[in-house]
């Protein structure tokens, strides 16, 4: 038994060593060379960080394209998902809630136009996407606020539409984020 | 919606193709035999010299046992210290605090035990310390120990009749430097190209772009993600585990934390049969847990893409499924495959809330843990179905009225016993946890604590029990997941599911590994026309049919109160 306890700290301390000391420096170091420099892709606009290509952040203005619901209100400080029960009568009224505040600024839609990820939150309250149709939706107020072309934001959204995985994996999707920094260039 | 579902498709189909050359090479790993990563050799040589340990020393299982218990303790004692004292720790920059002693407790064990069970929320819970040598090497160690003693009791069935089960330290040494070593550095690379975090710096501040002030939790997480899937851990970097962006950054990300959460579950299995030389009785193994798979498989998919009938109601469109607690990147067909493989093997990490899932979504997922053993996590999915072979062996004996034998070993009274107290444990703790967590909740919602057990639930009815019994079915199988609404950061929850967490972890580990040495040590008979083969379809439907009868006698009645009473108050 003692013999076992020995060789079990110093194979521990070994292991230490190797598993949280040389593979994590390891991946820290190569990480340098990814996209983000290892610390996270930021979108940046003047030079100025606006926000993180993967965290959703929080658009509540008429001039921008909205988000999914957060239970979480985007602070990426921390993160998780309502936790709300399908059953759940509290959690029918918010979802009642949001699909309210959702025809009222955008009167000219039928519910059944509305997918249902545009009024049920996140499981991570970071979403940085939207489907399809969640971003479509839109387009009429954002068009009608800042006086352009519905066309001219559709063609926006078109651009800003990621495909499946080489075309066959997965659904489409639109960053919130990328499309409203897009909005935003199309005034200069 | 069909690229959804090729998605799966394609992805279950690569973890099959992917894990029947690595069941083979692990084969030949434990084995000793040459294979191309003996390149490796100094580098474990290394490590038995400096920790002392002569690899050519034989172990029966007993000692194998003290081995295993031995090293687990040292690391209980280690991790349990460190937690607490975290705050006055480096690599702390986000200043977060040490924990208390009661959720150092149950997070020490919950790693320990290849459980990650998470009282606590990554980003403000511990530091970067405690993530990397606490938590990270926890998630390689006991992933390690899992595989060991499954390589253990293959070698109990190699030979004729053997008492020497080779070495411990080295089945457990080679597990990680030839297998989980390797894979998490490939993963971890593909996950760092891909968005998530390595480098070091803390907590991330900017100015949104309409103009609001935002914190971003970081840090080196990849290397963490990817020894969390391949060691069926599942504890998260991020507290919304692989849901959150930074954890899980694309559709092709999540497709390769969904293979490498099966990967060595299913290696494993195609490893026992070339190891023994019975590739037959390893894949009749594949093909009834395959089998089990796809049935809480495919009922899960139609719960969630039917969607949520409260709001269809409301005139909502639903076109690919609920989405309540779901990624949109994921959609919900890879969020419903996720949600089945993390609870059939017991990893755990959610891309999705389960919480928020559809009620028999949540009936199948109970299920899976509470049966454990369809692929299951890494190693003791393959002890935990020993466990049901056993049975089934005992109980077709009794059927032709033979002494029951399993590969050219008679199984007696003492193994039946073993079996039958192992199969036995896991509803006694489920049921029994349940059933005091669910006293307490009713008759002393007020009592005086720090949190009153009347605030646990984050949902009322028959939901709200199914947090309960989710939450201990998830400790005894250890999984980790949780319907995550579930108020279980405090005394009792931490305390009651560390106990569980350790008898469901280790019990099972040391009933099955003793079943294999004693009937390893045991007279050798050759196959005779009496003997009953395991390695056919009529035997394989009696597993099965095993496995299905114990679990629907122990877990039905609760299964009723929980997610059956919700599906049928939801779909009136």
């Amino acid at each position: 038994m003692k013999k076992y306890l020995l060789q079990s700290i110093r194979l521990t301390v070994v292991l230490l060593v190797l598993l949280c000391g040389a593979y994590p420096l390891f991946l820290s170091f190569a990480g340098g060379f990814s996209k983000g420099k290892g610390g996270g892709e930021k979108i940046m606009v003047d030079g100025k960080v606006v926000g993180y290509a993967l965290i959703g952040q929080s658009f509540t203005k008429p001039q921008y394209f909205w988000g999914r619901p957060s239970a979480v209100s985007y602070n990426a400080a921390g993160s998780g998902g309502s936790n709300k029960a399908a059953s759940n009568p509290d959690y029918e009224k918010d979802v009642q809630n949001r699909l309210d505040t959702l025809l009222k600024y955008h009167p000219y839609l039928q519910k059944s136009e509305i997918p249902s990820d545009m009024v049920t939150a996140s499981g991570s309250g970071l979403d940085p996407n939207i489907s399809e149709q969640g971003a479509a939706i839109q387009i009429k107020r954002v068009a009608e606020f800042r006086k352009v072309n519905e066309k001219t934001v559709a063609d926006l959204v078109a651009q800003n539409t990621e495909h499946p995985l080489f075309g066959l994996f997965g659904p489409s999707k639109v960053n919130v984020l990328k499309l409203n920094v897009a909005l935003d260039n199309l005034k200069k | 919606m069909n690229t959804e579902l090729f998605g799966i498709i394609a992805t279950y189909l690569l973890t099959v193709v992917l894990a029947i050359p690595l069941g083979i090479y692990l084969s030949k790993v434990f084995a000793g035999e040459k294979v191309w990563t003996d390149f490796l050799k100094p580098l474990e040589n290394g490590i038995y010299k400096l920790s002392g340990i002569n690899v050519k020393e034989q172990m029966n299982w007993k000692q194998h046992m003290k081995a295993l218990m031995t090293i687990n303790l040292v690391w209980l004692v280690y991790g349990f210290f460190v937690l607490l004292q975290q705050d006055k720790l480096p690599l702390n920059p986000d200043g977060n605090p040490g924990m208390s002693p009661d959720l150092a407790f149950n997070t020490i064990i919950s790693f320990v035990v290849n459980c990650n069970l998470q009282h606590y929320s990554g980003e403000s819970g511990v530091s970067y310390l405690t993530q990397h040598f606490v938590l990270m090497f926890l998630q390689f160690v006991s992933a390690a120990t899992g595989i060991a003693a499954a390589v253990v009791f293959f070698k109990a069935f190699r030979d004729k009749t053997t008492t020497s089960l080779g070495n411990f330290w080295e089945f457990f040494v080679k597990s990680i430097t030839r297998l989980l070593l390797p894979l998490s550095v490939i993963m971890g690379l593909i996950l760092a190209f891909n968005g998530t975090p390595t480098s070091y710096q803390g907590k991330d501040q900017f100015i949104s772009l309409q103009g609001d002030t935002v914190h971003v939790s970081r840090g080196p997480a990849a290397g963490f993600i990817a020894i969390k899937h391949l060691g069926t851990n599942g504890g998260g970097w991020f507290g919304a585990n692989s849901a959150h962006p930074l954890e899980n950054p694309s559709y092709l990300t999540n497709m390769v934390e969904m293979i490498a959460q099966v990967i060595i579950p299913i290696a494993m299995v195609i490893a026992f049969g070339y190891f023994i030389r019975r590739k037959k009785l390893a894949w009749m193994i594949f093909g009834v847990m395959t089998i089990g798979m796809l049935l809480l498989l495919l009922p899960t998919l139609s719960s969630e893409l039917g969607g949520n009938p409260a709001i269809a109601k409301m005139g909502v469109s639903q076109a690919t499924g609920a989405m309540e607690g779901k990624e949109v990147r994921f959609g919900p067909t890879a969020s419903a495959y996720w949600s089945t493989v993390t609870t059939i093997i017991s990893t755990g990490s959610v891309n999705s809330m389960h919480d928020s899932g559809m009620p028999l979504t949540g009936l199948w997922q109970l299920l899976g843990m509470m049966i454990n053993s369809f692929y299951g996590g890494c190693g003791v999915g393959m002890l935990n179905y020993f466990i049901y072979l056993i049975i089934a062996v005992f109980i077709s004996g009794l059927m032709v009225g033979r002494t029951p034998e399993f590969l050219g070993h008679k199984v007696e009274a003492r193994e039946v016993k073993i079996a039958a107290l192992i199969t036995l444990l896991s509803p006694f703790l489920i049921l029994a946890g349940t059933a005091i967590a669910a006293y307490v909740f009713t008759n002393h919602g007020g009592a005086a604590w720090a949190v009153q057990p009347k605030t646990w639930l984050n949902n009322p009815g028959f939901h709200g029990f199914s947090e309960m019994l989710y939450e201990m079915t998830s400790s005894n199988a250890n999984n980790g997941s949780g319907f995550e609404g579930l108020g279980d950061g405090n005394t009792f929850w931490n305390v009651s599911t560390g106990f569980v967490l350790l008898l469901g972890r280790f019990l099972p580990i040391i009933g099955p590994v003793a079943i294999a040495g004693l009937l390893g040590a045991k007279k050798f008979i050759p196959e005779s026309a009496g003997t009953l083969k395991t390695d056919t379809l009529t035997f394989s439907l009696m597993t099965f049919a095993v496995i299905l009868v114990l679990n629907a006698l122990s877990y039905f009645p609760a299964l009723a109160l929980g997610p059956l009473a919700e599906y049928f108050t939801l779909f009136k």
